[in-house]
């Protein structure tokens, strides 16, 4: 039997949508994941710090409010300068398309846009704790 | 209504189960968001029809209010079309509003980013990467200035969404209305001002509940005197619906709101007729039509009569339930967004059948950005088109009668009241706040609509079937990154400019009026604004007297 995926679900920023995070970190562990959720207004720091104390598998940002242009790049260097750079990122929110490219240059492994079923979120994260996606 | 009726409705029941044999319906059980069924068909159900009429509607205009706050409604005057807009500086935010004012739009409503909201100057460190997003950045009273630059403040009602620091923002309104020469007396606009609903489903409260209900009666006292004309809060279930609520939940949380502020009023010494007259609501429409239009009726009727049979309210304009209605955020699609240009025609149709005071109507764009002035311009087209073209406007209520409406309206109050009753045994909404009780019940509700999404029991048009394969995504707003960077510097400038030595003065005294329960703290966030003391500087002092909420 596999060791259960540990996820963190955190928002950075002072975004107060939390609607989406709930709603995942449920998903998530109704699909067999543990899963910390964070709470509202988390900086870098407090995120990254999270991810290694917790111990996580894999870290989901989560911003509506336009500011994960600024915030999610911050998390990867927060988790860089930690030596915790093995722990990959990914993200959600209000993304536009153009967005997502410049995010994923920033070391974020994937962006999810409004729409995704939360099932394609559960399998992605599965492969990519597997190391089946690169 | 003799036995012809029940022989008829016998002989309907039987054919329609023999239509069905052969077609069956489209759903094993037809309900709306609050899991109310919907039955096949409403017929009258009352036998005395007069009594129940006058018990349940009533005449627009009087008690219980259900079919509207004003005898004529709309054939009068529409409802207020103002549209929430706001991002990047003040300048650039001016120059929308001057455009929205130009297009017809009749009053503005400004929505500030979100260090503006939880109280934090564009240069603080908690603030990075989210200055000017999601509305203007305001750090002080030449902010305020700018942002309001030609705009005659005797003729344009003004709604700011703010609410643990309304009181720093309506002082700053005051003061720029001072210096236009319009005495406080005249203003008129509306301040959000209603914490309960932030740390239930907003998320941008500073302070606990406690001082916060607190800076919320020294609102209501300070304007019941000085400005009269100015809605002093308004109730929100706009928040909580797109957080995941059914509509029943939006109507019973909202209400619930409404009854902890009233008790803190009442418990600070204000009369209710004093201070309720210049209570407001705000409201969601979602896209179950006759639900919307349903619920809307609905709580103005439970209101009405919780404010005369519970508070004792004597003045007819403390019974009467005025609210604004958005559109709802959380039903537009990322995927072909022009479709969401007919969602928000509909819900806004069943916003004007339900009677609102004022109505925003969403942009195409929202789940993807801020609005582009084209995207914005539809929007309040899309109102100007229901006003003029469509002739709902043109009689009260025109919905009223309908079994269906009337039964669905009675079933939402029933609801409602089951909820209100709870929350009440639970000690009061701060309680059940505190206690985390709303914010579960609206995480659940949430949780469900997404799995009936996934399982395509609920089609939602172009996200999970009818598909495009390819999707080009059209131009987008975006906000530009430098005006971070300015924001920062011209913060840094008025605290060079200003008199430093007043600023200090000032902040010193609302703190010690601070650690004073019985002192109302207007007049001295009054006096910091007009020093150029900032937003956050103000809200940093009460920070260290009241300390800071962190979440249940």
């Amino acid at each position: 039997m596999d060791q259960k995926i540990r996820v963190l679900i955190a928002k950075p920023g002072l975004d107060g949508h939390d609607r989406g995070a709930l709603v995942i970190a449920q998903a998530l562990r109704d699909s067999g994941m543990e899963v910390i959720y964070t709470g509202l207004r988390q900086s870098a720091q407090q995120i990254a710090q999270a991810a290694i104390q917790e111990d996580v598998d894999v870290v989901g940002l989560s911003s509506l409010s336009g500011g994960h242009k600024a915030l999610f790049p911050k998390v990867v260097e927060e988790l860089k300068l930690r030596g915790a750079e093995d722990i990959p990122v990914i993200g959600g929110g209000v993304i536009p398309d153009d967005d997502v490219s410049y995010l994923e240059e920033k070391g974020v492994h994937k962006i999810f846009t409004s729409g995704t079923p939360t099932t394609e979120i559960a399998e992605y994260i599965k492969k990519l704790v597997r190391g089946e996606v690169v | 209504m003799g036995k012809q009726f029940h022989e008829a409705k016998k002989e309907w029941q039987e054919k329609l189960t023999r239509t069905q044999e052969r077609f069956p319906e489209r759903k094993d059980s037809f309900v709306n968001s609050s899991d109310l069924n919907i039955d096949p068909l409403y017929v009258p159900h009352q036998e005395s029809i007069e009594e129940e009429y006058m018990e349940k509607l009533g005449f627009p205009g009087q008690y219980p209010y259900t079919r509207g706050i004003q005898p004529g409604m709309y054939r009068s005057r529409f409802w207020t079309m103002r549209q929430y807009a706001g991002f990047g500086s003040a300048k650039e935010t001016n120059k929308r509003f001057r455009y929205l004012l130009d297009q017809g739009q009749t009053g503005l409503s400004v929505a500030f980013d979100l260090p503006t909201q939880i109280g934090y100057d564009s240069d603080d460190p908690m603030a990075e990467g989210e200055v000017g997003k999601v509305g203007v950045a305001i750090d002080s009273l030449e902010d305020m200035e700018t942002l309001l630059n030609g705009i005659p403040l005797d003729q344009v009602s003004t709604s700011m969404t703010i609410n643990a620091p309304a009181s720093v923002l309506l002082c700053m309104y005051i003061a720029v209305a001072e210096k236009q020469g319009v005495p406080k007396e005249k203003i008129t606009g509306t301040i959000q001002n209603d914490i309960l609903k932030e740390y239930i489903a907003r998320g941008t409260y500073i302070y606990p509940p406690k001082p916060s209900m607190r800076l919320i009666t020294n609102i209501f006292e300070y304007c019941a005197k000085e400005v009269p004309k100015f809605n002093t809060i308004s109730i929100s279930g706009y928040h909580i619906r797109e957080a995941g609520s059914t509509a029943v939940q939006e109507v019973a949380f909202t209400l619930a709101n409404g009854i902890a502020y009233v008790n803190a009023a009442i418990e600070s010494g204000l009369g209710v007729d004093q201070f309720a007259p210049r209570l407001a609501f705000f409201f969601n429409a979602h896209n179950n039509f006759f639900e919307e239009a349903a619920k809307f009726r609905a709580a103005r009727r439970i209101w009405a009569k919780i404010m005369k049979e519970q508070f004792g309210a004597k003045n007819e304009k403390s019974l009467r339930l005025r609210f604004h209605t958005q559109t709802g955020g959380s039903t537009l699609t990322a995927q072909q967004p022009d479709n969401n240009i007919v969602r928000v025609a509909l819900q806004a149709l069943s916003a004007v059948l339900g009677g609102t005071q004022s109505l925003h109507t969403n942009s195409r764009d929202e789940a993807l950005a801020l609005p582009t002035e084209e995207s914005a311009r539809i929007a309040l087209r899309t109102q100007q088109i229901i006003a003029h073209e469509s002739g709902v406007a043109d009689t009260v209520d025109p919905l009223a009668g309908s079994y269906y409406v009337e039964q669905l309206t009675d079933q939402i109050e029933k609801e409602v009241l089951t909820y209100l009753d709870r929350i009440e045994e639970m000690g009061g909404a701060v309680q059940a706040v505190e206690d985390g009780y709303m914010q579960r019940e609206i995480h659940q509700a949430a949780y469900e609509a997404q799995k009936r999404i996934e399982s395509k029991e609920d089609i939602i048009v172009g996200l999970n079937e009818f598909q495009l394969e390819e999707e080009v995504q059209a131009d987008l707003l975006k906000v530009d990154e430098q005006l971070e960077k300015d924001q920062v510097q011209q913060v840094q400038n008025v605290r060079e400019q200003r008199h430093d030595s007043t600023v200090k003065e000032k902040l010193k005294a609302l703190e010690e009026a601070a650690k004073d329960e019985k002192s109302n703290l207007m007049p001295f966030i009054l006096d910091a604004v007009k020093a150029y003391a900032t937003v956050g500087e103000i809200c940093n002092v009460l920070r260290e007297e009241f300390g800071e909420y962190s979440g249940v």
